[in-house]
């Protein structure tokens, strides 16, 4: 089978321009995780997609989806953990109680506050995971990486031919990535807090599926007014 | 939902649109084969009047595509059912007319965003549903039903003797017409008269076909199809005006972007029909649908349907054009951005 997941998991300390966690935010509209969570909709593939939600939020993101009228039987909420791989772990355990195991399911991890993500990365992520058992989304760095240690000198600077930017989504085959999780001691899993880096630090290769410039997380309020403009909405001060 | 739709801003230039879409209003269709029409190629090459592209663009092109249902709050369609999308938006139409004459109709890639986006939003009615079909020929069902149309006109208005039809031009309309001409007028002479011996070898299912400056003086027929258009149109309706019997009808379907003087006179001695013939309504659109299903003319289509490699990105959509600009007859490709 074959999973969304959708993390929502933040409460939005970043932005300061808002109490509430920056997903539910306005992006013309509608709320940005309700755009994120439409384009998975859109996918067939998709048996079932969970979403993760901050404890606190649970109830107002199961009114979103009441309100936006979005289809109730394909969407499932789950408590949110405490940093991004706790939650990804909330939502497969909670696929395992549903659906028992399979070897071949896989999951499509993706950012709530990623909403230009399109149906091609979608459906590349899904034949990519299917195929390689991992994969994750990247462009391909356009500024120059420099690597410091003591944030004052350069130590080195990478040659940007090999360098990426990281995107979502992420998608694994479950029984893969659950097994690697388990294998993690508790001070690799404070440390490890991208799941591809699970897959690459127990040499498990990770498939690169190509993203898109405009695939933007919004973060920060610079990342938010650019959103706005890219749907030609008001700008926001 | 966000939506990206593909626009040519310039002759050779794209831009990405990003524009919220309400999937609740409409059927959500994901394009999944295009195909090239002249009228988009004239616009990525800049071949149309400047005041035209200025008013137009930008602009998605393609108004002929097929795809996949992903959404449809209504439940008139299945998800992952196969439509053929219509791009013709009538507004007021009087009982007895056709839908693609209505004024103020709105045509999609002409004027307003074609086919060329992430997802497509219509209403149930712009949709026609089909199976067993390969998306490569499907997605050419705007165009058969543009020939379809031709032809249904012409049978209600052209006089019922019907022994010798001609089509002019040797392009891709020429052939699906006669095509068409062939299923359906069985006992008539299909004759072909074009300037490319090259691109009349393929009219191999025709009686005859002719070359423009080696036409026989003693050519006649009863009626004829104008598939020209451009600087030809001139040429081709004044050889059409000059063989064909009294009181025939041609049905004019070149597209010419210059005004073209016709030789009234012999119009009005011979008592001819001039009908003008542009796009397709929806009842076309499901002939076609049904036509496309008959395996002697896929096979036919399939001789003049040229698949380029899919587009992933921007810079495989100007491959497409360029692959297009070479090629004799259509192009499609999978559409996977």
């Amino acid at each position: 089978m074959i999973f969304g997941a959708i993390l929502a998991g933040g409460i939005g300390t970043r932005m300061n321009i808002s109490d509430m966690p920056k997903q539910f935010l306005m992006l013309g509209d509608k709320p940005i995780i309700i755009h994120t969570i439409e384009k998975f909709l859109m996918c067939a593939r998709f048996d079932k997609i969970y979403i993760g939600v901050h404890s606190d939020w649970l109830m107002y993101m199961n009114d979103l989806i009441e309100k936006y009228n979005l289809d109730k039987e394909r969407l499932v909420c789950v408590h949110g953990g405490a940093d991004r791989n706790e939650t990804i772990f909330n939502i497969i355990k909670q696929i395992k109680i549903d659906y028992a195991s399979n070897n071949d399911d896989i999951v499509v991890t993706h950012d709530a506050v990623r909403p230009f993500v399109t149906s091609r990365i979608i459906e590349d992520n899904i034949n990519a995971a299917l195929e390689f058992g991992a994969c994750d989304t990247v462009i391909k760095a356009t500024d120059t990486i420099v690597r410091s240690k003591d944030e004052k000198t350069i130590n080195e600077i990478p040659n940007r031919r090999f360098m990426y930017q990281g995107q979502t989504p992420q998608s694994f085959k479950i029984s893969l990535l659950f097994n690697l999780y388990n294998d993690l001691n508790n001070e690799e899993k404070s440390v490890l807090t991208d799941a591809c880096k699970i897959c690459v630090v127990r040499n498990t290769p990770v498939h690169l599926v190509l993203g898109e410039v405009a695939n933007i997380k919004i973060t920060t309020v610079t990342d938010y007014k650019i959103a706005m403009a890219m749907v030609g909405g008001i700008n926001f001060d | 939902m966000i939506n990206c739709t593909y626009q040519l801003v310039y002759p050779r230039t794209f831009s990405v649109k990003y524009s919220e879409i309400d999937i609740e209003k409409n059927v959500i269709v994901r394009p999944r084969y295009m195909s090239i029409c002249h009228a988009d190629q004239r616009y990525y090459l800049g071949k149309r009047n400047v005041s035209i592209l200025k008013k137009k663009l930008p602009m998605a092109l393609i108004h002929e595509s097929c795809g996949e249902v992903v959404y449809d709050k209504s439940g008139k369609f299945k998800v992952g059912q196969n439509v053929v999308m219509i791009p013709n938006f009538p507004k007021k139409v009087r009982p007895g007319e056709y839908e693609n004459y209505s004024l103020g109709a709105k045509f999609l890639s002409s004027g307003y965003d074609g086919f060329m986006r992430e997802f497509v939003e219509l209403p149930y009615d712009r949709l026609v549903p089909f199976k067993d079909i390969p998306l490569q020929i499907a997605t050419v069902c705007e165009f058969i039903s543009v020939g379809v149309h031709a032809i249904n006109r012409f049978n209600l208005c052209a006089h019922r003797y019907r022994d010798v039809i001609a089509v002019w031009g040797d392009g891709s309309l020429s052939y699906v017409i006669a095509c068409l001409l062939k299923i359906l007028f069985k006992n008539a002479k299909i004759i072909v008269v074009g300037k490319n011996k090259t691109k009349l070898s393929y009219f191999s299912f025709v009686d005859e076909t002719y070359l423009t400056d080696e036409l026989p003086s003693d050519l006649k027929f009863d009626h004829a199809f104008e598939c020209v258009g451009a600087h030809g149109s001139f040429y081709a309706i004044d050889d059409i005006i000059r063989c064909i019997r009294p009181q025939g009808t041609a049905m004019l379907l070149g597209v010419s972007e210059d005004k073209v003087a016709i030789n009234t006179r012999d119009i009005l001695e011979k008592g001819l029909t001039l009908i003008g013939c542009s796009r397709s309504g929806k009842v076309e659109f499901e002939s076609a649908v049904n036509f496309l299903k008959n395996s002697v003319f896929q096979r036919r289509l399939m001789a003049i349907i040229d698949e380029a490699k899919p587009v992933k990105n921007i810079s495989d959509i100007h491959e497409v054009f360029a692959y297009d600009a070479k090629n004799m007859f259509k192009t499609v490709f999978e559409w996977n951005i």
